[in-house]
């Protein structure tokens, strides 16, 4: 094999110049930063639409000026129309689903952490990953357009359930031009997000250092890589969906919308289609999307967990067991969205039983969560503080799929705030919280700075408590039966929980507004914060093993070699209770048998 | 990968490090490239073959809603299976050449055949287009043809990009011999032929429902 050469010996050389430094860049933890920072910015806007959806509800008279100068359909006078409510609820959605949920537990931290703790100088694909990050930037472009072109953005929800989200301009304001550019949007994001979950595997499986068995990995890298794999499948099966959407839109095919459909007084010329088509392949994408928000999140919050106890969970291995079952199981109930949509009752009764088996290896986790938690003597900080949020939120907001879970329940909860609450706490704030626990652990590897206590914790509270003052009422108001996507109740029965509505809008004002303090804290102390040591919290795994913030090779020109799992904890190591992955020491366990 | 391809690759490279002042740190990573890119590329295979098998499902829910006529294949479909499946032929030949330590000008010269096969298959299913066109089926006619168009024109723009590969690799072949990026080309060896298997699934499945 002489033709052999050694191509890519090293995986890129060191970046020159701005462009290929900040802007272009091929290294794995500018590139986690750049999808952070779109995060950032996707998450406030998205917080900024649901402020102006519950201001809309509880008092929908109020004026709004700079609205009316923003959207001239859609707030004329700077009143929201009820058009125009379901536009900012749909652009809500797709930006915190997408943008948010997809992009920051699992492309920024996977990006910035996965290579690093396992070893790896970079990505196994290091252009494959820059371009990852641009087609999802480009994509969130192709989003935003829908706020500015006359039509405005579709009214379809983030779901787009068809026929009417293929039928076009019949179907209401942004149905023609909105929902064309989210079909391009979500596809586009598609590509990017297989080409990430195809670079994630790669690394994982091929470029972990010597002695990187895969059960020492740490539990936030193999929740990853789980997620990975979720997501090469899930994103594999809404891009072809979304191909045939902007097909039924543009091209006059008929896949999703059926004969004889008459829609706004006209008949629409399409024949033999079926709308249940896109929910299918939507959910089935869907609801293992829930798995990709969740699960990196599970994983953060156990590698946090255990370095706050200073002791090993019970059992990583089953840690690791259960994730892995989620992430099966999460390809068996896309039904449980359809229970109310046509299928046969007989389907139902087959989504619901693998719905229901999904809670085992939840709450397996959850009890090994609780069960190591037992008898720690728990290092309380910003970061250990959002891991306990995170399980507190996962739980409550978890109970309630317990009774989604059943047809004959959700024939009476579908589509009531009852379900809206449910997976805003659980999918989620749960996993906003694992986010939020990231930033405040890793800030000291990203930047060198460390982040701001008091605000952390401050930030904390006010988000812990506002959260559950938000979303319990939720639960409460879909019991009763208050329907979601309304903009306002006509009905005189919601009268008297109008109260509970401008106690959720306030609470939601109130937490909102909070998180400008973990803004300002991330701001700040990238510039002001204390300096950080290399390994601020005495963390065993890799990429405490290397400089804050690390060099572009991340371990310069030697190769960690590893010799123990990330969990010694509560040991008699040379640098105190703890020893290190990449450290020959033999473990003494401190209670010295 | 096994451990004894891994051996023998480590012994390839030490053997290239005499000639070509390898460093043992290099010779590491050259393994380690070799080895990423193996699973990588199966890792795409297997996302290609979840997008195509949502769209044959959604063929099938399709096919049960009613209005689903039969579709007269075009004859040029059968010829460009042909030039398919030759061209996976082709290319094993370039790949055994290279493999075999034999001129890379003769394996260079298969690598060109293959892509030509590649690129009078895309052409042959332009024809199949053109054909059905005659006879008055578009991609909006009847549900089966929309199929059809969207099926094959995503195989084709598939085998267009493996083509632009193989260009960039003969490029490389033909200009010089060190800096030919053996990994990439196996890489594409196994995509070449996974587009053929795809090719011959999704001729079945047109055979059979459309």
């Amino acid at each position: 094999m002489q033709e052999g050469s050694l191509e890519q010996a090293h995986v890129h050389a060191p970046p020159q110049g701005f462009i290929r430094k900040y802007i272009f860049s091929l290294d794995h933890k500018v590139i986690g930063k750049q999808y952070y920072a779109l995060a950032l910015v996707a998450v406030f806007t998205g917080m900024i639409l649901s402020w102006l959806m519950r201001i809309h509800m509880v008092w929908p008279e109020a004026k709004l000026p700079f609205l009316e100068w923003f959207s001239k359909n859609g707030a004329p006078g700077g009143i929201i129309t009820p058009e125009y409510y379901l536009s900012l609820l749909t652009m809500h959605g797709t930006l915190m689903v997408f943008f948010v949920l997809t992009n920051a537990p699992f492309a920024a931290f996977g990006n910035y952490f996965l290579p690093i703790q396992i070893g790896a100088e970079d990505m196994a694909f290091p252009r494959f990953n820059m371009m990852s990050f641009w087609t999802t930037f480009l994509a969130w472009v192709v989003l935003m357009l829908a706020f500015v072109i006359p039509d405005g953005p579709p009214i379809a929800g983030w779901t787009a359930y068809a026929p009417l989200s293929a039928v076009g301009r019949d179907a209401g304001p942004g149905m023609q031009w909105g929902a064309s550019l989210w079909g391009l949007s979500i596809a586009i994001f598609c590509v990017g997000s297989l080409l990430g979950a195809l670079n994630f595997i790669a690394t994982t499986l091929d470029l972990r250092a010597k002695g990187m068995t895969l059960m020492r990995m740490p539990l936030s890298s193999w929740a990853w890589f789980i997620t990975s794999c979720i997501a090469l499948l899930a994103f594999a099966v809404l891009l072809p969906a979304c191909i045939l959407l902007i097909l039924d839109r543009h091209a006059g095919t008929s896949f999703y919308i059926p004969a004889g459909l008459v829609i706004s007084d006209r008949l629409q010329p399409h024949s033999g289609g079926s709308p249940l088509l896109w929910q299918h392949l939507f959910w089935f994408f869907g609801h293992p999307e829930v798995y990709i928000a969740i699960l990196p999140s599970m994983g953060i919050v156990s590698h946090i967990l255990v370095n706050s106890m200073r002791k090993p969970l019970l059992s990583a291995r089953v840690v690791i067991y259960s994730m892995m079952s989620i992430g099966f199981l999460s390809y068996m109930v896309w039904g449980h969205h359809m229970f109310l949509s046509g299928m046969n009752p007989m389907s139902a009764l087959a989504f619901s039983f693998p719905t229901l088996t999904i809670t085992i290896p939840a709450t397996v986790l959850t009890l090994m969560w609780l069960g190591s938690l037992y008898g720690a003597k728990i290092q309380i900080n910003s970061a250990s503080l959002f891991a306990l949020g995170f399980i507190s939120m996962f739980v409550s907001g978890g109970v309630s799929g317990f009774f989604l879970a059943q047809p004959s329940i959700d024939i009476y909860l579908h589509a009531t705030y009852f379900v809206v609450g449910h997976f805003h706490m659980v999918m989620g704030v749960a996993s906003l919280f694992g986010v939020f626990a990231g930033t405040y652990f890793w800030f000291p590897k990203m930047t060198g700075r460390m982040m701001n206590e008091s605000l952390g914790k401050l930030h904390f509270w006010l988000t812990f408590v506002g959260t559950y003052c938000i979303f319990m009422p939720f639960h409460y108001l879909g019991l009763i039966g208050n329907v979601r996507r309304y903009q306002s109740f006509v009905d005189d029965f919601m009268a008297p929980y109008l109260g509970w509505h401008k106690f959720m809008t306030i609470a939601a004002l109130i937490t909102g507004a909070s998180q400008f303090i973990f803004l300002f804290n991330l701001i700040y102390s990238r510039f002001k914060g204390k300096p950080a040591p290399e390994n601020p919290w005495n963390a065993t795994s890799l990429e405490w093993s290397i400089p804050s913030p690390p060099p572009w090779n991340n371990f310069g020109a030697k190769h960690p070699i590893v010799y123990h799992d990330p969990y010694q904890y509560g040991v008699k190591g040379s640098k105190g209770d703890f020893v290190m992955q990449d450290s020959p020491e033999q473990v003494v366990s401190a209670s010295g048998d | 990968m096994s451990s004894t391809t891994l051996s023998s690759i480590s012994s390839q490279a030490g053997a290239l490090s005499k000639t070509r002042h390898v460093t043992a740190q290099n010779v590491l990573m050259a393994q380690r490239s070799e080895r990423y890119s193996s699973s990588g590329i199966w890792v795409g295979v297997f996302a290609i073959t979840m997008s195509f098998a949502a769209f044959t499902s959604a063929l099938f829910v399709r096919e049960g809603t009613g209005d689903w006529t039969h579709l007269a294949l075009p004859q040029v479909l059968y010829l460009n299976t042909l030039l398919l499946l030759a061209s996976s032929g082709t290319l094993e030949i370039a790949r055994h050449r290279l493999s075999k330590e034999e001129g890379t000008r003769k394996a260079s010269g298969w690598v060109l055949v293959t892509l030509l096969l590649g690129l009078a298959f895309c052409v042959g299913q332009y024809r199949a287009w053109l054909d059905l066109r005659a006879q008055g089926v578009f991609l909006a006619t009847n549900p089966n043809s929309s199929f059809f168009y969207l099926l094959t024109f995503l195989h084709a723009l598939h085998v267009c990009i493996g083509v632009a590969v193989l260009v960039y690799l003969a490029g490389r072949l033909l200009a010089s011999h060190t800096t030919f990026r053996l990994g990439l080309f196996r890489n594409t060896v196994v995509y070449w032929h996974f587009m053929t298997v795809l090719w011959v699934y999704l001729l079945l499945l047109c055979r059979m429902k459309l």
